[in-house]
């Protein structure tokens, strides 16, 4: 069993750092990404449109603040079913 | 009560730490809108300060600062803001969470949407503080022992 996970957690290692080789350079403004309309609409519009100088703030929360109210649905949702199941009851 | 949770040095940072701490999540939320940070961070910090008080004050000690009704209370106090500011805008004719139809500053949408942003962090914060400190509570050990820890063995303190 431990040779198993051990094998399971080298080859997942081993295709991370494989996979991790095609990725751009950090900070390279040449790739497809950063070149593509959206980034560029972001980078250039997000400040004059949402007033946070942050972009990824911008985005998070105004953008698609429906999909961050999402995410804050799921989280006091999980904290709502955990408590639900392990809370002891009042005696 | 275990070893850690007697020694002087330990109780005495922690209570010296934790207003810090809990400034620090603040500051993280609301520096969410120029830099990192956020909602989700500041209040995992938050969280953090009110547990590292109940590890060494003990749980019972712990739900005097943070008690399960509050816990309930303010976990659904931040979805609702969140919720809130979006069906606000709808009542200023803008879409869901549109922050620029809010006519809080005139002609200037974006201010407005940066101070809507901060209090939708802010709920954001408000929410996931209390579900990390409800979700340590949960899996606290009973509380039939006057809420302690058990204790660590082989830790020298």
């Amino acid at each position: 069993m431990k040779t198993l996970a051990l094998l399971v957690v080298v080859i997942t290692g081993v295709m991370l750092i494989y996979a991790g080789q095609d990725l751009p350079p950090f900070g390279d403004s040449n790739t497809d990404m950063y070149q593509h309309r959206m980034t560029q609409y972001f980078i250039e519009n997000s400040e004059s449109e949402s007033g946070v100088s942050n972009i990824v703030t911008a985005l998070l929360a105004n953008y698609r603040g429906y999909d961050t109210l999402g995410e804050t649905t799921v989280i006091f949702t999980a904290g709502m079913a955990v408590m639900l199941l392990l809370r002891r009851r009042e005696t | 009560m275990s070893r850690i949770q007697e020694s002087v040095i330990i109780r005495t940072v922690v209570r010296i730490m934790v207003p810090f701490i809990e400034l620090f999540a603040l500051y993280v939320i609301i520096h969410g809108a120029g830099g990192p940070g956020g909602g989700f961070q500041g209040g995992v910090i938050f969280g953090a300060a009110i547990i590292l008080y109940a590890m060494i004050y003990g749980i019972a000690e712990g739900k005097k600062k943070m008690s399960d009704a509050l816990d309930k209370i303010l976990a659904s106090t931040g979805l609702t803001i969140y919720a809130g500011t979006g069906l606000l805008c709808i009542l200023f004719g803008g879409m869901f969470l549109q922050y620029g139809s809010v006519p809080l500053i005139p002609d200037n949408p974006a201010l407005v949407s940066k101070y809507l942003i901060d209090l939708v962090e802010l709920g954001i914060g408000t929410t996931v503080a209390a579900v990390m400190i409800s979700l340590f509570f949960d899996v606290s050990p009973p509380e039939s022992e006057e809420g302690e820890l058990p204790d660590y063995e082989g830790v020298d303190v």
